[in-house]
Formats: structure tokens, C-alpha cells, sequence
């Protein structure tokens, strides 16, 4: 009837659409090395799960919120030049552990917190791909419209003061698109690992290009074959979904660095 | 109208002034020369001027729709960013392939379009950011500490070529710099910047005022030689311990 109705294709539907925001996003956390700026948002999901149990609103909108004052408070303590290390993990640990506990104390409820926290493909359904696909498209809408700006403000700031950009207004669009990136991929691979869909498969594309453009698609392709690659070996070997994934994609990253190597020594 | 003003400009950092009351003005095709000892404002006053920090008092007009070509002091690209030369240039605006070949050749280094930004030698990287700065025919080109990863003689090639090009293009110039016997030399205007203007004026002038030798003391020879027949080495030697008001001894 239906090909939505198979869970295979709707997770590899929502993949792709994963891929295609984190791609470009990526890529954009390794320049500008916000790595654990990732992390922090995405654990700050788990806190948006409790608190959207607590106040019964939707999940989605709980963990975008929660992602989002996430991400604001950490540009903010960037921007004030704190030291950045201790702070995020400070935030990101204590918002996860928040979360954790806080989901217990939510009366009536039985939550399985694994799906957010590993990721669960057959929790997606329907409705979950509208809200991934438009999320992600938004995201890499986001990213395109603003794509030579973002590249000038992550180069140096003060080139585009000069420039006329506001780098500030820059990192903001990174920030409500991280928030955005994390509601839309935490079904598919759970709060743990989406930074890992954000840099493993940019850390990979990093070796095949030779200018940003063709960084963020080759980030794209390869997150786009991870997420085939892990959903098909985890149905092979009845492994989990996310984590599959992001094997799948450490896979590749690998492969890179020897093609990367390979190409260096023909090159000089 | 002026290029750039600054009317009455402070900047307080949180536990310290970096600039007070700087009042300056930059006209169509001038080179100004902004001198100063390290820690006295240059590169906040320049950050104020392209907007990149807002004043905590005062104002800074801008021509409308003024053009800047800036050139930082250095940049630092990020090795995880892929960045040909030509991919540079036409950051965030694109230009003609023709107009970018044509600019490497004029700053002097042809040819290197496909080539990575982290695999240029430091008087290349700097030769690539002046031809960024210059595509698009800037009004003004803003150079914070231009050459300080260049040695003595590329510092002198980097000099010479900023004149020519400025020559044929006609853009007005703002350097920071503590090259100073380079630097002086080709400016209408020089400004000695400590935290406040100590003095400003033609080269010859500021060289001579008490304030701008009781700035830089004896480390300025060169600069000098240049502009003063008469060496009078009678004045303080309070080195960069400048006061304001502080009376030539001789």
C-alpha cells in the first residue's frame, strides 16, 4: 500500500533528511570547532524531554526550546570569551543528568528514555517525517541563504565587520540551526550521537575537497551513506539503528584518511 | 564628505580604557599612518573604525555605502576548512576569474588561484589578502600590522608594492604600523596613538613633536634619519612610560 508504512523507509526517508542538514552544518562545527558546542545542545534534548512530559506539550517542541536555550546560553558564554571547556561540560552533563532524573519524576508517564537517548527508528512515523523533512530543510535553507556570510564571519570576524557582515547575527543562524539539527535528528540517532552525525561524516569530507562547497556536499553524500549503510547492517545483524549509523560513518571516515593519504602522495 | 571620522571616540574594555576622546578624520585617496607603542589602541582603533567595536562613548561616521578593503593583522584559516586562493578572493563576493587572475599577477603573485591557503608562504598569504582587500576597488584599505610575518626585506617589498598599487588605484590608505622608518615616508598623515592621540601631522612634523619622541625614545633613529637633518638626542629617554603633557627636556 503505503511505502511509508515500512519503518526501514521511513527511517532512510528521515535519514537523508538528517543528512542533509547535518552535512553543511557540520562542517561549519569542525571549521569553527564547536564540536562540544554540539554535544551540548544535544544533551540538553534529554532536558527538553522531561520538561515537555512535566508540562504534557509536544516532545519535538520541548527538545527544540531546550536545544535552543542551550545553544544561546553556550554563544553567549563564547562570546563573552569565557573558557569555553569547563563551562560546556558543566552544561551539557548537568542538562543530561537534569533530564535523566527529571523524567522519572514525571507522574503517570513511562517514558522509554532510550529511544532519545540511542535513537529508535520505530518510533518514526508519519507525521516524524514532516517535522524532520521541514526542520531540515529549513536548516540547509538557513545555510545556503547565508552560506558566503557564515563562510567570511568563520574565516575571521573582523574581515567581515569590514565586509559589512555582522558575525554575531552569523553565529546566531548556527546556533538556532544546531538547536534545529538536534530536535530533527535525536528519533533517528538519539541525543548521544548527533554530534557525531554532524562531524564525523564533515571530518570525512574534509580529505575530498579542495574548497568548502564541495566539503559540505561530499558531507551530505557521506552522511547520506551511512545512514543506508547503518540502517542496512543494522537490519542485517539486528544491531541498533543510530549507532549503526555513526559506525557506518566512522567507516567512512577512515576510508577518507586513507584516500586522503593516497592522494597526497601522487599529488607531491 | 570624509571617508571616516571619529568624533570624540572612547573604548572601555572591562577593567581597562583602550582608547579616549580619539578624534580623526580620514579624506578621499589620504595614507594615514596610525604609530604607537604595543598595548596603546592601534588595533582597537581600527576595529572601532570598520565597526567591528562599538564605541562606549563618542561616534564614528562612515561615508554611506563606504567600500573597505581590509587586511588583518594575520589569519589564521582553520586546516579543516579547504580554501583554494581563488575561493578566497571572492569571499563574501564574487569576482570574475579574469579580475582575480589579473590582481594575483598585480600583487605579485600569478598563477596561484588553485592553490590552498595553507600551503602559501607568509609574503604570499599577505600579497593574498592585500589582492582580496583591493578586488572591488575599495575606497579605503585598512592594514592592521600588515607585515609582521614578513622579514626585513619582504616588509620593504610589501611597502613598495602597497604604494604602487595605491598609486594607480587612488584608494585613500589606513596603516597600522610599527614599522616606522618604512612606513613614514610615503604617508600624508601620521597619527601617534597612545591610548590617546599624542600628536598627529605630516610625518616631518610628528617626528619632531616632544610627545612622539617621548614615545618611541631612541628606538627610532631610522625614522629620524629620514625626516631630521639636526638629531637632538637631549630629549627623556621615559621610553613608553609616555604622560600626557610631558615637556621636552632639551
Amino acid at each position: 500500500m503505503n511505502m511509508l508504512d515500512d519503518f526501514l523507509i521511513r527511517a532512510l526517508v528521515a535519514g537523508v533528511a538528517v543528512a542533509l542538514a547535518a552535512g553543511p552544518l557540520g562542517c561549519f562545527v569542525v571549521w569553527r570547532r564547536m564540536a562540544y558546542f554540539g554535544d551540548a545542545t544535544a544533551h540538553a534534548a534529554i532536558l527538553g524531554v522531561a520538561l515537555a512530559l512535566y508540562f504534557s506539550v509536544s516532545v519535538f517542541a520541548g527538545i527544540l526550546l531546550t536545544a535552543l536555550a542551550m545553544a544561546l546560553v553556550v554563544t553567549g558564554l563564547a562570546a563573552r570569551g569565557h573558557a569555553m571547556d569547563t563551562a560546556l561540560g558543566v552544561l551539557a552533563h548537568s542538562a543530561l543528568a537534569l533530564g535523566l532524573v527529571g523524567v522519572s519524576f514525571v507522574k503517570g508517564v513511562r517514558v522509554d528514555l532510550s529511544a532519545f537517548l540511542f535513537g529508535d527508528i520505530l518510533a518514526i512515523g508519519q507525521p516524524d517525517l514532516w517535522f524532520i523533512w521541514a526542520g531540515a530543510l529549513v536548516v540547509l535553507g538557513l545555510i545556503v541563504w547565508r552560506w558566503s556570510a557564515l563562510l567570511t564571519s568563520t574565516i575571521g570576524e573582523d574581515l567581515a565587520f569590514a565586509s559589512g557582515i555582522n558575525p554575531h547575527r552569523e553565529r546566531l543562524v548556527l546556533t538556532i540551526a544546531l538547536a534545529l539539527v538536534v530536535a530533527v535528528a535525536i528519533k533517528l540517532v538519539g541525543s548521544l550521537l548527533i554530534s557525531a552525525m554532524l562531524i564525523v561524516p564533515a571530518a570525512a569530507a574534509r580529505q575530498l575537497s579542495r574548497s568548502p562547497e564541495t566539503m559540505a556536499i561530499w558531507a551530505v553524500l557521506l552522511g547520506v551513506f551511512a545512514v543506508f549503510g547503518g540502517l542496512e547492517s543494522s537490519l542485517q545483524f539486528d544491531t541498533p539503528a543510530g549507532p549503526g549509523i555513526v559506525v557506518m560513518a566512522t567507516v567512512l571516515f577512515v576510508l577518507s584518511l586513507v584516500v586522503g593519504a593516497w592522494r597526497h602522495r601522487n599529488t607531491n | 564628505m570624509s571617508l571616516l571620522t571619529a568624533q570624540n571616540v572612547s573604548v572601555q574594555y572591562r577593567d581597562r580604557v583602550a582608547l579616549q576622546n580619539i578624534d580623526m578624520t580620514i579624506d578621499q585617496g589620504e595614507i594615514v599612518t596610525v604609530i604607537g607603542p604595543n598595548g596603546s589602541g592601534k588595533s582597537t582603533l581600527l576595529r572601532v573604525l570598520i565597526g567591528a567595536v562599538e564605541p562606549s562613548r563618542g561616534r564614528v561616521i562612515r561615508k554611506p555605502g563606504l567600500k573597505i578593503g581590509y587586511v588583518p593583522q594575520r589569519l589564521s584559516v582553520d586546516a579543516t576548512m579547504p580554501l583554494t586562493v581563488a575561493r578566497f578572493m571572492s569571499l563574501p563576493r564574487h569576482h570574475d576569474p579574469d579580475e582575480v587572475r589579473r590582481m594575483l599577477e598585480r600583487v605579485g603573485i600569478p598563477g596561484l588561484e588553485n592553490r590552498q591557503m595553507s600551503d602559501l608562504s607568509g609574503g604570499q598569504f599577505q600579497r593574498a589578502l592585500l589582492a582580496r582587500a583591493l578586488l572591488g576597488n575599495p575606497d579605503i584599505l585598512v592594514l592592521d600590522e600588515p607585515t609582521q610575518a614578513l622579514d626585513q626585506r619582504g616588509i620593504g617589498a610589501f611597502y613598495k608594492l602597497l604604494e604602487q598599487v595605491r598609486a594607480e588605484m587612488g584608494c585613500a590608505v589606513l596603516l597600522v604600523s610599527h614599522d616606522l622608518h618604512v612606513v613614514m615616508a610615503s604617508s600624508d598623515r601620521v597619527i601617534c596613538l597612545n591610548g590617546h592621540v599624542c600628536c598627529q601631522g605630516a610625518p616631518a612634523v610628528v617626528s619632531e613633536a616632544p610627545e612622539y619622541r617621548a614615545l618611541f625614545g631612541d628606538g627610532t633613529e631610522g625614522t629620524m634619519a629620514l625626516y631630521q637633518h639636526i638629531h637632538d638626542h637631549d630629549h627623556d629617554h621615559n621610553g613608553h612610560n609616555h604622560r600626557k603633557g610631558n615637556e621636552h627636556a632639551g
